[in-house]
């Protein structure tokens, strides 16, 4: 109870209830957490379910066209799915590819960095390197090579059977550097000062040093990039889909619902393309604010942009 | 200065040669060439006498320098596809895609330099703030969605612009079919352009903003103020010409970023470039020109990247000492 207390009294609740854009972009986001992951018990239609897909409702207008369907509140795909659910589904597999590859990336992130950082030498030096490296490439590129080089070793049906821990792993691999470098920059920064030295004075083992003694004190950056990289996770798996590297259409993401509806845009059903698409955007827009939030917040010496 | 440049030189060739080994690998593991060549009628002793003759009884790594050897001789393996060298169908698609790049980059400087300096200039001024503020929703929108609603708005609805190939194309080269002389080519460059200029526009206004503001904070644009110069000799003699360097040098790093969104822009488009060609090859399952496409794009990224470190080194000593022991 007193926890609760002191986090509505702290000044990071004082400053996030005056800020508009904070709490706007905050609400919107929970509400999109929340519908994605209950989707199976909010949505209206199953769309996994073949069942009740019936292909006469296919591409049905949403709810403010003549002809639409009161059981389709944003009408219907092409195979006669409900938007609505479809989507809320497809969200639900974009956020969890997301935080997967965020997961991953910041697990290899902050221990490459937290070593490279104290321990330095010559191999520490060197994966630094190819994390210089690897960024110049950019994250979208590395992405989609990898994405590529799988689906050409382990073939488009292994590819697509197990679509998900493949783009975690593409998406987390490709994005590590980031992690690593601000780590083991704020890591260098801590190194010196008097409460690591007292602990090497008292006689600790270095790898309790390292996790439980500097690590916490680096997690501020961490913290702020994390959001900015659950939004980059989130395009790029939204890239990798469109192009046909990641969800296949059975199992669709926001970015593999794009894809599908693409071609049905010049027979004039833009639904089927554009609210997927309006969907993603608010969700990585209101994380992007969010994180810029964030950061204002946890450093305020910063600039803006 | 010069171990600087053989140590950036000698890390290009590293990078190379693990791309070349990953791609190497990949067209190990998939396929059989001496299938694709005799096809099933052919039997077993001759088609190990085949084997034995095209040398893939040897060892991997001997197998792998046979095809560094090649591919640095322009030879990059046949596309299964096409039927043609891979290095000359990643040629006949180069023309497009680097249309396509250059109009990008012409429209990204028109705007990005003005839309920068004057947020620098007048960083609280409304117009600014709403620009920084769009630059945010517009990292934020994928650049596929983008096309998609361009094309949905000005082709489906409004019916204005062509929203698929390239139009109307003029030989001005042999083998450089350009779309630069007809108005039909222009109509179709329209869309795909805009498209990629939405994504990277925000990121050079960013640039060319932190790069002005930090130039306005010298002594010398202060000094030159102080003597009565007009504010826009200042502004762009001074201050702005300053800028330039690590505009264009930190913009060359931004290739990569570059390279993808043209992967995803032509997609949408079916722009025939070598971004759609790369994805094309990936569904057809073409791995000779997939691996093509990846050792042949990234030796270009490579030798850019190498040359605006080297560019930037000359000019920023502080650049030669960061990362210089390893």
């Amino acid at each position: 109870m007193t926890r609760i207390k002191q986090f509505f009294n702290s000044f990071f609740f004082y400053r996030f209830i005056r800020d508009p854009v904070a709490i706007g972009s905050f609400i919107v986001l929970a509400v999109l957490f929340i519908s994605g992951f209950g989707a199976p018990v909010i949505a209206p239609h199953n769309p996994y379910d073949t069942t009740t897909i019936d292909i006469m409702d296919s591409e049905l207008p949403p709810f403010w066209y003549p002809d639409s369907d009161s059981r389709f509140l944003l009408g219907t795909d092409s195979q006669g799915r409900d938007m609505l659910s479809t989507m809320l589904y497809g969200m639900r597999v974009s956020i969890f590819i997301g935080l997967g590859a965020v997961t991953l990336q910041a697990f290899l992130g902050i221990t490459i960095g937290l070593i490279a950082g104290y321990k330095g030498g010559r191999f520490e030096a060197f994966l630094m390197r190819v994390a210089d490296v690897q960024l110049s490439f950019s994250t979208y590129m590395v992405a989609i090579f990898f994405g590529a080089l799988f689906q050409a070793a382990f073939g488009m049906g292994l590819y697509e059977n197990f679509a998900i821990p493949m783009l975690i792993f593409i998406i987390g691999f490709a994005e590590w550097p980031q992690y690593a470098r601000t780590v083991r920059a704020s890591v260098l920064g801590e190194k010196k000062k008097e409460y690591v030295e007292a602990a090497r004075v008292i006689g600790l083992p270095s790898r309790r040093i390292m996790w439980n003694h500097i690590l916490p004190n680096t997690l501020t950056p961490v913290l702020v990039i994390s959001t900015v990289q659950v939004a980059n996770a989130i395009m790029s798996e939204a890239a990798l889909s469109f192009i046909g590297l990641g969800m296949p259409v059975t199992r669709p993401s926001l970015g593999s619902l794009i894809k599908a509806g693409f071609d049905f845009i010049f027979s004039g059903s833009w639904w089927i393309t554009l609210f997927p698409g309006i969907m993603l955007v608010i969700l990585i827009l209101s994380i992007n604010l969010l994180g810029d939030w964030l950061r204002d917040f946890l450093n305020p010496k910063l600039y803006k942009g | 200065m010069f171990a600087f440049i053989i140590r950036r030189v000698f890390q290009a060739l590293i990078v190379m040669l693990i791309i070349s080994l990953l791609g190497f690998a990949i067209k190990q593991s998939v396929g059989d060439p001496v299938r694709e060549i005799t096809g099933i009628s052919v039997s077993a002793e001759e088609r190990d006498a085949l084997r034995e003759k095209l040398g893939l009884n040897d060892p991997f790594l001997v197998q792998w320098v046979r095809f560094l050897d090649r591919a640095v001789h322009g030879d990059l393996g046949n596309s299964f596809y096409f039927k043609r060298p891979a290095f000359d169908v990643i040629l006949s698609k180069a023309p497009a895609t680097l249309e396509l790049v250059f109009a990008t980059a012409l429209l990204v400087i028109l705007f990005s330099v003005p839309i920068g300096i004057y947020a620098a200039v007048r960083p609280n001024a409304w117009p600014a703030r709403f620009l920084m503020g769009a630059s945010i929703v517009g990292v934020s929108i994928p650049v596929f969605l983008t096309a998609i609603l361009l094309i949905y708005i000005f082709s489906v609805t409004l019916g204005w612009l062509p929203s698929f190939g390239r139009g109307e194309l003029i030989e001005i080269f042999p083998g450089w079919k350009s779309g630069f002389f007809t108005w039909d080519g222009l109509a179709h460059l329209v869309m795909p352009s805009v498209a990629l200029t939405t994504i990277m526009l925000p990121l050079f206004i960013r640039l060319v903003r932190a790069e002005m503001k930090e130039a306005l904070e010298t002594e010398y644009v202060k000094f030159a103020r102080a003597k009565g110069l007009r504010p826009s000799r200042v502004l762009l003699l001074h201050a702005f010409k300053n800028t330039l360097l690590p505009v264009i040098t930190v913009g060359g790093v931004q290739l990569g970023i570059l390279i993808a969104f043209t992967i995803l822009t032509e997609t949408v488009f079916q722009w025939k470039g070598m971004g759609s060609m790369f994805i094309e090859s990936i569904e057809r399952a073409d791995t000779s020109l997939t691996v093509a496409y990846m050792v042949f794009v990234g030796f270009i990224f490579v030798v850019v990247n190498t040359i605006v470190d080297v560019i930037y080194g000359l000019v920023n000593p502080m650049v030669r000492v960061a990362g210089g022991r390893s």
